[in-house]
C-alpha cells in the first residue's frame, strides 16, 4: 500500500471526483463528506510520503511499471514532497471550510462544485509530482480547465474575469507546450531527468534556449508575474469565496514550483546563471512586481481585492529569490511557496468568514469587526503579521532568507523592495486593524460606554480551518530550521 | 563562572504571559482580574530573586527555546545586565499596576480588561528582551512589545489616540523592519553568529564602512530608544492614559529601546572595537545632539506630559552616550542609569497623573500654587526631578557619576561639557514647576490653601517610587552590582 502512495495521491481524488458527480445527483449532501474524506486520506498519504522522502530519499514511481524514459514517472523528491503536503492540507482545510459557504453561495450546484474541486486538486498534485514534461502539460490543463469552470459557477462580473483568465491561461499553457515541443525535437525525450542528461550544458543550442524561454514565459503568465498579472485580481475578487480560498493559495504557487523544477531539474542551473546571465533582468522584473503589487494593493478599498494585489507582490518575492542564483535566495523562494500558500489561505479564509457574515469586504464594513467576530479576527491578525513578516510567523523567515540571498547577490533593489513591501503590508493591515478594532460598530454611538455587543461569529466549520491555518503559520515558522535542513537544503545540494 | 541551563528565565516570561491570558478571561470580575496581575508580578519577583544570587556570583542562566533557523536558535541567556533590567521592569510593574487601578477606576475608563491584559503581555515581552541571548531573540520580543503596546497607546479610541497610535506603530515598525532587520541579517552573514558576547562578534579587521553602516542601522533601527530624528512617536504616544505613559517611559518601551542599543553596542560590536575605532565618536555625537536638542525642546513645552516626554528622549540618549563612550565606567554608568532614570521618571509621571486625577489639569501654567493643595505629590515630584537632573540624595547622581568618570577616562572633555549643559537644562525645565507650585505669591496661586491629594492608589505609588529613588542613593549596589557583573568588574 505504502509503495503505491505516489499513485494513490492522485488516483484517490480523481476517482472521488467522478464518484461525487454520480452520487451528487442522488444525494447532494454526501458530496461534502466525500470530499473531506478524500482529502483526509490524501493528506495522510502525502505526509507518509514526505516522511519517507526525509528518511530514505526521493521516491520514484513508474506507472504501469514502464521504466523511466519510456513510461510516465512520478518523482517525489525533497522539494515537491513538501509542496504536495501543502496542497493536500490546503485542500482539506478549504473542503471543510466550504460546507456552509457553498450551500449559501452556490445552492443547487453543490455536487458540481465538489467534483470540480477534487479534480482541480488532482491536477495540482499531479503537476507537482510528475517527472514527465508533457504529462505536466496535461495536468496543467486539467487544473486550468477545472478552475475556469469553478470560477464560472459564480455570477455577474465573474464571467468576464474568467474569460479573461481563460485566454491568458491558455496562452500560458501554449507557451509551455511550445517549449516542451522544442525539447522533444532536441532530445527525443519527455522525461525530465532524461532530458537533463541528454542536453549537455556546454552545447546548448538556440533551440534549447528557445525551449527554456517559452517554458519560462508560459509559467510567468500562469503565475501572474508582473506585467503579466492583469488577469489575476479580477478572477480572485469575483470568484465564490470557497473557490478563491482554494485557488489563491495554490494555483500561482504551483506555477512557481514548475518554474523552480524547470530551472533546476530540466535545465542546468549553472548554465542559466553563468552563461545566460538573465538574472539581472528577471530580478528587476521581480522588483517591479513587488513594488507594483504593493502600490496597487494600497489603492484598494476592498479587502479581497487588496489581497489579490498582494499575491502579485508575493510572486515577485519568489521569482526574485529563485533568480538570485544563490543558496539563500533559492531557499527563500522554495520556503516561501509553503509560507505564502498558508499565509494567503489564512487571509482568504478570514475574509471569507467576514463576507459570509456581512456580505461585503470593503474597508468601511470592517468597523467594529473585532467585537463582532473576534475569532475570525485572531486568524486574520496572525495572517497579517505573517504577511508583514513579524516573527515567529513563517513570513518572517522567508523574508530572512530572501534578504540574505539578496545581500549575498548584491541585489540591492530587490533587498530594498522586500523591505518596502513589508512596510506597505504593515500599513495596509494596520489600517484595517485600526478600523476594525478602534472604530465603533456602525449602529453604535461613538461614546465610551460600549453597550453589549452581539457576537456574531461564522460557523465552527469555517472558524476551525481558519484557526488551524493560523496555527500552522506559527508552527511552520518555529520549525523553519527543520524544513530547511531536512528538505530544502538536500534538494539544493543536488544541483549546486 | 558557570552557566546554568534552567527553565527559570522562560518561566518568568511565561508567567506574565499566562497572567495576561488569565486577565483576559476574568473580565467579568474586576477584583479577581486585578489579583491576577499582582500574583504574576509577585511570582516574577520571587523568581528573579532566585536567579539574582547566582547571577551576582558571576554565573549566567541559559534556556534554549527553539532552533528556528539552522544554527540560529531562539534562546535566553541571563547575565547581569539582563537581570538589572528585568528587576527594574518587574518591580516597577507592581507599582504601576497599583497605580493603574487608582487611575483607571475613578476615571471610569473603558476597556480596562484589554488594558491590563496588554500591560501584562508587554511585561512578558520586556522580560523576553531582557533575557535574550542573541539579536534574533531580542528582535522577536522587541516586535511583540511594539504590537502589544499599540492597543495601550490607542486606548482612548478617539481621533487623537488613533493618530498617536498610528505614529507609534509607523515609526517603530518602519525602523525595526527597515533598519534593524537588514542590519541583523547583514551582521549574521558577515560573522556567522548573532550571540552576544562581551568581546563583540566582529573581527578587528572588519570593513570599517560596513561597521559604520551597521552601527547606524542598529542605532536608528531600535527606535524605541528615541534617538533623534526617530523620537517623534514618543511625544505622540502621550495621548495614552498616564499609567501607560509611565509604563512606556519608565518600565517597558523606551527602556527596551536603550537596552537593545546597549546590548548591540556592548554585545555585538564590543567595547574594544568601539573604542579602537571612530565608531565610539559617532555614537557619542549622535547621542549628544539628541541630549541637547531634546532638552531645549522640553523647555518650551507647557503640557506637563509632553515636557516629561522630551525629558525622556534626552535621558535615553544619556544612556546611549554613556555606552558610546566605550569605557568600563561609562558602560556601567549607563546600565545603572536605566534603573535610576526609571525610578525617577516613573515618579514624575505618577505625579503628573495624580495631578490630573485630583484637579484635571494638564498644563504647567495651570500648576502655580499647586504645592498648597497637593504637597506630598509635589515633594515626590521634586525628588523625581532631582534624580533626573542628577543631584545628590537621589539615585540619579550615582549613575551620572560613573558616566562622567567614563567620559574622563576616554579623555573626551566635550562629553563632560555635554553632561554639564544638559544637567543645567534639566534643572531649568524642572525646577520652575516645583518652585511655582510652592513659592508663588499668594495672589498668583490658582489653588485653595487646603490639602486635597489624589485618591490613595494614585498617591501611594509616587511616594513609593520617590522613596525608592532616595534609597537608591544610599544603596546603589542593588543595581550597580549587576552592572559590575555585566561588564566584568570584580566587586
Amino acid at each position: 500500500m505504502i509503495d503505491q502512495a505516489p499513485a494513490l495521491i492522485v488516483v484517490i481524488p480523481l476517482l472521488a471526483a467522478l464518484f461525487i458527480t454520480v452520487i451528487g445527483v442522488y444525494k447532494p449532501r454526501l458530496s461534502w463528506i466525500l470530499t473531506v474524506l478524500t482529502f483526509v486520506i490524501t493528506s495522510i498519504f502525502t505526509i507518509i510520503t514526505l516522511k519517507q522522502v526525509v528518511v530514505i530519499g526521493p521516491v520514484y514511481y513508474m506507472f504501469g511499471n514502464w521504466p523511466a524514459p519510456f513510461g510516465i514517472e512520478f518523482v517525489i523528491d525533497h522539494l515537491n514532497a513538501l509542496i504536495i503536503a501543502m496542497i493536500s492540507i490546503v485542500a482539506l482545510l478549504v473542503a471543510i471550510y466550504s460546507k456552509h459557504d457553498v450551500k449559501k453561495e452556490l445552492g443547487d450546484k453543490i455536487p458540481h462544485f465538489y467534483s470540480l474541486f477534487t479534480l482541480l486538486v488532482t491536477g495540482l498534485l499531479g503537476i507537482t509530482m510528475t517527472g514527465d514534461a508533457f504529462n505536466l502539460y496535461v495536468l496543467l490543463e486539467v487544473s486550468a480547465l477545472t478552475s475556469y469552470a469553478l470560477l464560472a459557477l459564480s455570477k455577474g462580473r465573474a464571467y468576464i474575469a474568467t474569460f479573461n483568465y481563460l485566454i491568458m491561461g491558455t496562452i500560458g499553457a501554449c507557451f509551455y507546450l511550445l517549449g516542451v515541443g522544442y525539447l522533444l525535437i532536441n532530445t527525443g525525450s519527455l522525461n525530465m531527468a532524461d532530458i537533463a542528461t541528454i542536453i549537455n550544458a556546454n552545447t546548448y543550442s538556440y533551440a534549447v534556449l528557445a525551449a527554456f524561454l517559452f517554458i519560462m514565459i508560459g509559467m510567468w503568465t500562469k503565475m501572474a508575474l508582473f506585467p503579466l498579472h492583469g488577469w489575476l485580481p479580477n478572477v480572485y475578487t469575483y470568484a465564490p469565496t470557497s473557490t478563491s480560498c482554494l485557488l489563491a493559495p495554490l494555483m500561482t504557487k504551483v506555477s512557481v514550483y514548475v518554474m523552480l523544477r524547470m530551472m533546476t531539474s530540466v535545465f542546468n542551473y549553472d548554465y542559466i546563471f553563468n552563461v545566460l546571465q538573465w538574472q539581472q533582468v528577471i530580478v528587476a522584473l521581480a522588483v517591479l512586481a513587488i513594488l507594483a503589487g504593493s502600490i496597487l494593493a494600497f489603492r484598494q478599498d476592498n479587502l479581497k481585492r487588496m489581497l489579490t494585489y498582494l499575491i502579485v507582490a508575493e510572486i515577485g518575492y519568489m521569482v526574485g529569490g529563485a533568480w538570485l542564483g544563490n543558496v539563500n535566495g533559492f531557499t527563500g523562494a522554495s520556503y516561501h511557496i509553503i509560507a505564502d500558500g498558508f499565509m494567503t489561505l489564512c487571509l482568504f479564509l478570514a475574509i471569507g468568514c467576514i463576507i459570509y457574515k456581512i456580505g461585503d469586504s470593503s474597508l468601511a464594513s470592517m468597523k467594529g469587526i473585532f467585537k463582532k467576530m473576534p475569532l475570525t479576527m485572531v486568524g486574520f491578525l496572525i495572517g497579517a503579521f505573517s504577511m508583514i513578516g513579524i516573527p515567529p510567523t513563517c513570513g518572517f523567515f522567508s523574508k530572512w532568507y530572501l534578504l540574505s540571498g539578496a545581500y549575498e547577490a548584491g541585489a540591492w533593489p530587490f533587498f530594498v523592495a522586500l523591505l518596502v513591501s513589508s512596510l506597505v503590508n504593515a500599513i495596509l493591515f494596520f489600517r484595517i486593524i485600526e478600523v476594525g478594532y478602534f472604530h465603533a460598530l456602525p449602529e453604535e454611538e461613538p461614546n465610551h460606554n460600549h453597550p453589549k455587543h452581539k457576537r456574531d461569529e461564522a460557523p465552527l466549520s469555517m472558524i476551525i480551518p481558519l484557526l488551524t491555518t493560523a496555527g500552522l503559520l506559527i508552527g511552520i515558522g518555529i520549525y523553519t530550521a527543520d524544513i530547511v535542513t531536512y528538505l530544502i537544503r538536500p534538494f539544493i545540494n543536488t544541483f549546486l | 563562572m558557570q552557566t546554568f541551563t534552567s527553565f527559570l528565565p522562560a518561566a518568568i516570561v511565561l508567567t506574565s504571559f499566562i497572567g495576561s491570558v488569565a486577565v483576559f478571561f476574568t473580565k467579568k470580575n474586576q477584583n479577581l482580574r486585578e489579583v491576577w496581575t499582582f500574583i504574576t508580578a509577585a511570582i516574577n519577583i520571587v523568581l528573579l530573586f532566585r536567579m539574582a544570587k547566582w547571577i551576582l556570583a558571576g554565573n549566567t542562566y541559559t534556556y534554549h527555546i527553539a532552533e528556528v533557523l539552522p544554527g540560529l536558535p531562539l534562546f535566553f541567556n541571563v547575565d547581569g545586565f539582563g537581570m538589572l533590567f528585568a528587576f527594574v521592569a518587574g518591580s516597577l510593574w507592581i507599582v504601576t499596576s497599583l497605580y493603574s487601578i487608582g487611575y483607571m477606576r475613578p476615571l471610569k475608563e473603558h476597556a480596562q480588561t484589554r488594558y491590563f491584559a496588554c500591560f501584562a503581555l508587554a511585561i512578558s515581552a520586556t522580560m523576553g528582551v531582557a533575557f535574550s541571548g542573541n539579536v534574533l531573540t531580542m528582535y522577536v520580543f522587541y516586535e511583540i512589545l511594539s504590537l502589544s503596546t499599540y492597543p495601550l497607546v490607542t486606548h482612548h479610541q478617539d481621533n487623537e489616540a488613533r493618530g498617536g497610535g498610528r505614529k507609534y506603530l509607523t515609526f517603530l515598525l518602519t525602523t525595526s523592519i527597515g533598519f534593524a532587520l537588514p542590519a541583523m541579517i547583514i551582521t549574521y552573514l558577515n560573522t556567522g553568529t548573532l550571540t552576544f558576547s562581551n568581546a563583540g562578534i566582529f573581527s578587528q579587521t572588519a570593513d570599517p564602512t560596513l561597521l559604520l553602516v551597521l552601527l547606524l542601522l542598529f542605532l536608528f533601527g531600535f527606535a524605541k530608544s528615541g534617538i533623534m530624528p526617530f523620537h517623534v512617536w514618543l511625544p505622540g504616544a502621550m495621548v495614552a492614559p498616564t499609567p501607560v505613559s509611565a509604563l512606556l517611559h519608565a518600565v517597558a518601551v523606551v527602556k527596551v529601546g536603550v537596552f537593545c542599543v546597549l546590548r548591540i553596542l556592548t554585545g555585538v560590536f564590543g567595547i574594544d572595537l568601539l573604542s579602537s575605532t571612530s565608531l565610539s565618536t559617532v555614537v557619542c555625537v549622535i547621542a549628544s545632539i539628541t541630549v541637547i536638542v531634546s532638552s531645549l525642546i522640553a523647555l518650551t513645552q507647557d503640557n506637563l506630559k509632553r515636557r516629561l516626554a522630551f525629558s525622556t528622549v534626552g535621558q535615553l540618549s544619556y544612556i546611549v552616550l554613556g555606552a558610546g563612550i566605550a569605557t568600563m565606567y561609562g558602560v556601567m554608568g549607563s546600565m545603572t542609569h536605566i534603573a535610576m532614570h526609571a525610578f525617577g521618571k516613573i515618579t514624575l509621571f505618577f505625579c503628573a497623573g495624580a495631578i490630573y486625577v485630583a484637579t484635571g489639569k494638564k498644563y504647567i501654567s495651570q500648576m502655580v500654587g499647586l504645592g498648597k493643595q497637593m504637597p506630598i505629590t509635589m515633594i515626590a515630584f521634586l525628588i523625581g526631578s532631582m534624580s533626573v537632573i542628577g543631584l545628590p540624595l537621589t539615585g540619579g547622581i550615582i549613575s551620572k557619576w560613573y558616566m562622567v568618570l567614563g567620559a574622563m577616562d576616554s579623555g573626551r572633555i566635550w562629553i563632560l561639557i555635554v553632561y554639564l549643559i544638559s544637567s543645567l537644562l534639566n534643572a531649568a525645565y524642572f525646577f520652575p514647576i516645583v518652585y511655582n507650585a510652592f513659592f508663588c505669591k499668594e495672589e498668583d496661586s490658582q489653588y485653595p490653601n487646603k490639602i486635597k491629594e489624589a485618591p490613595l492608589p494614585a498617591l501611594i505609588p509616587p511616594v513609593l517610587t520617590a522613596i525608592g529613588t532616595f534609597l537608591l542613593f544610599i544603596y546603589p549596589e542593588l543595581f550597580l552590582n549587576f552592572a559590575k557583573v555585566a561588564v566584568g568588574v570584580s566587586k
